[in-house]
Parts: C-alpha cells; structure tokens; sequence
C-alpha cells in the first residue's frame, strides 16, 4: 500500500464561493482522517478571512462555463446572488457551513490559519481587517517552511 | 473476514477494522475498541459522543458530520478532537460499532 499522507498545506487563492469551499472542505476533511492541515490565503482568497467579507462570497455567473448558462445572462443584474442562494441552500442541506462558522470549526481542529504578506501589503489591509482564526500574516518563505514535509494543495 | 476476540466471543469486523454488525457492539466491546485506538479511558463525554452516533446511526443510517456532532451532542470540536485524536469522526464510529462515516463534512 502506498504511503499515507500525513500532512497537507492548502493555498486557497480565488475568492469566489466556488473558489473558497473546495479548500476549506479539503482541509477539514484532513483533520477527520487525522491528517495535519493548515490553510493559507493569498490573493482574492483573502476574502475568506476578512470579517467584512466573508459571509457575502459569491458565486460567479460570469466566465463561469461551469454554471452552463449564456454570459450575458449570467452578466443580469441579482443572478450572481440568486446563484449563490441557490448553492448556499444545497450545502445547508449537506451540512456544510457558511464560510464563518466553517472557518472556526476547522480552526478548532487545529489548523492554523495565515494570511499571505504580499497580498496583505498590496491592499493595504491590517490584522484587525481578519477574523480571529488568522494565525499570522506570513511570507512565502515562512509559507514554504512550515510546509515542509508535506503536501502543498492549490487551488 | 478478520475478526477479534472478546471474552470467549469471536466479533466480525469489516474492511475498515469497524463491526460488520453493530449489534455486536456493547459497551465491554467498546473500551476494548477504544483500546485499539489508544484510548485508554472511556469518560462520560467519550460515552455522550459515542451514544449519539449511535442514535443518529440507528435512525438514519450513516454517521453524523462533526459539524453535527458538534452542535447536538454537547460536545464542542475542540474537546472532540481532545477526545479523539487523529479524526473523532471515524474512530468515535468505530468505538461506536459503526461503519466508517460516509459523509465529507
């Protein structure tokens, strides 16, 4: 039998609800198989942990091919929200959390939570901008090195 | 099919190392499963969160999410994993007789 992952390092970049749930699913899912996990957002991602922001992700109907309607259509005014009312209410019905809850649930699991520095400089955000489960504001480097000896996971 | 022994009784297991009947399950079977799992001691919060699985196992046929567990069984998810290290969610099924959780969440 192959060797059994026993660490896993998940880079969520994209800030929409379809970008944002993949890693977060992943990363709980690590820690219910007892494999370690911690979580790192970088760019648009970033979202996810910004308290403002957090629970009002969106889906996107637009350049979506994914959602299978035209992109003028997706491009109306409301269809992005009906579309993530639509998805928020099936992932209500699998138990799946809105992002906030979710976010704390994993936390207490024991994943630590970290803000990419580059992209926190860019928009000119500050600790106080992120829910309190963000561990730190860290580099790449400092990415890279808690990282090691384990699997890196982007999405 | 593997099996274990308890007492003089020989107990079915499935391909996870979980019962293949959940009737065999009692709660002598349980501190010897949760002795596998390197739990030592069964508390009475170890018992809340094992006795709810298997109400909710026993009503609608797969395990609860942690989430779940977390909300209804009194048990919060830190002290979950405190209870049961290394994925409350399948070994607490597995002390609890039940088949490995199927859900993702």
């Amino acid at each position: 039998m192959a060797e059994a992952i026993e660490k896993v390092s998940i880079i969520i970049s994209r800030g929409s609800l379809e970008g944002v749930y993949p890693g977060l699913i992943m990363a709980n899912g690590a820690r219910m198989e007892g494999i370690e996990a911690s979580l790192f957002f970088t760019f648009f991602g970033l979202d996810a942990v910004i308290k403002r922001r957090m629970n009002n992700l969106k889906v996107a109907t637009v350049g979506n091919p994914g959602m299978h309607i035209p992109t003028l259509i997706g491009a109306l005014p409301g269809m992005s929200s009906f579309a993530t009312r639509m998805m928020k209410k099936e992932m209500e019905k699998l138990d799946i959390p809105p992002v906030g809850e979710f976010l704390t649930m994993i936390h207490d699991t024991g994943a630590p939570m970290y803000a990419c520095r580059a992209t926190v400089d860019m928009f000119h955000l500050t600790k106080d901008d992120f829910c309190p489960e963000v561990d730190g504001i860290i580099s790449v480097g400092q990415f890279y090195e808690m990282a090691a000896g384990g699997q890196i996971i982007f999405t | 099919m593997a099996t274990m022994t308890i007492g003089t009784k020989t107990l079915a297991l499935d391909a996870d190392g979980n019962l293949a009947n959940m009737n065999d399950w009692n709660e002598e079977v349980a501190r010897e499963l949760a002795v596998q799992e390197g739990i030592t001691e069964l508390t009475p919060q170890h018992w809340a969160v094992i006795n709810f699985m298997r109400q909710v196992f026993a009503k609608e046929g797969d395990a609860p999410s942690i989430r779940r567990l977390t909300k209804e069984s009194g048990v919060d998810t830190k002290t979950l994993y405190q209870l049961f290290p290394k994925g409350p969610a399948k070994k607490a099924a597995k002390i609890a007789g039940l088949p490995k959780p199927k859900g993702c969440i």
